[in-house]
């Protein structure tokens, strides 16, 4: 391309091009192609060895305000309610806090053993640590020789 | 059960540049934050989960106000089945109109949420002032 050796020399380009790439990352905040937002609260799932791992981010609410189930074996839902104490008397600057109720059901890859279900509110973050159920793992299967 | 969420699922702002400028790379927001005020006081609420109390640097210097809050990485180096949110540190600044007295300004984070008092100066009190016959 003859745009190279330009690169290289002119500070003009080098700012169009960062304008372009800053255009790009608000555009795509816009049309969501960032991180996928599926409902509140937003979750983070990830599985390490045996156990599935969910994390959600839940500032402010109370353990006693938080519902966790896990249903038909591979459903998880979390059910809450955010509430935000408000002074008696006075006026509001700045409202960026939402409460409300939420629900949310997450479909899990694979069946968890609903007894083995540990969850931790930990600074406003929600940890639910889930473990693969017996019928769900992986067996080896020994092939035997005629 | 259906979805069925009547709070707000606005996802964290990333911050491209904070101002002033953190000498630390990675991933900031701005803390989503509601501030009230009362007779005697401002009190601002920042969520920021994940951080801990000795986390939060808080900092009051001629009417502007900055929070920084650092996240210890949680989930570094997993492998996500399912990723709606990123984390990192939390910063935003504040220029505080009302004349507070820095002396009382008190601090407390519960729950990732942190709560800043700042109490107003004497002489920013509203007064009721008598007003006498002749």
């Amino acid at each position: 391309m003859t745009g190279s050796r330009w690169q290289q020399y002119s500070p003009l380009w080098n700012q169009l091009q960062q304008f372009q790439g800053e255009m790009n990352r608000l555009f795509d905040h816009w049309t969501g192609s960032g991180p996928s937002v599926g409902g509140y609260p937003t979750l983070n799932v990830w599985e390490e060895g045996e156990s599935l791992h969910v994390e959600a981010e839940l500032p402010g609410l109370d353990l006693k305000d938080l519902e966790i189930y896990v249903t038909g074996g591979n459903e998880l839902t979390l059910k809450g309610r955010r509430q935000l104490s408000t002074p008696a008397q006075g006026a509001w600057h700045r409202r960026e806090r939402s409460a409300g109720e939420f629900v949310r059901t997450l479909t899990l890859p694979y069946p968890v053993d609903a007894e083995k279900v540990d969850a931790r509110l930990e600074n406003g973050v929600l940890h639910i640590t889930l473990a693969r159920h017996e019928s769900a793992k992986p067996r080896k299967i020994a092939v035997k020789a005629e | 059960m259906a979805e069925n969420s009547n709070v707000n699922a606005a996802t964290k702002g990333r911050i491209e540049t904070a101002r002033p400028e953190l000498t630390r790379g990675g991933l900031h927001f701005t803390p989503r934050v509601d501030i009230f005020e009362t007779e005697n006081e401002l009190t601002l609420f920042a969520e920021v989960p994940g951080a801990r109390p000795e986390d939060v640097d808080l900092h009051y210097e001629q009417g502007e106000l900055a929070l920084r809050a650092r996240v210890s990485p949680r989930t570094e180096g997993k492998r996500f089945l399912l990723q709606e949110y990123e984390e990192g540190d939390f910063f935003r600044a504040f220029n505080i109109h009302e004349s507070i007295d820095a002396s009382r300004i008190s601090a407390e984070c519960k729950n990732g949420v942190l709560i800043v008092h700042l109490p107003k100066a004497e002489a920013a009190k509203p007064r009721q002032i008598t007003v006498k016959g002749a």
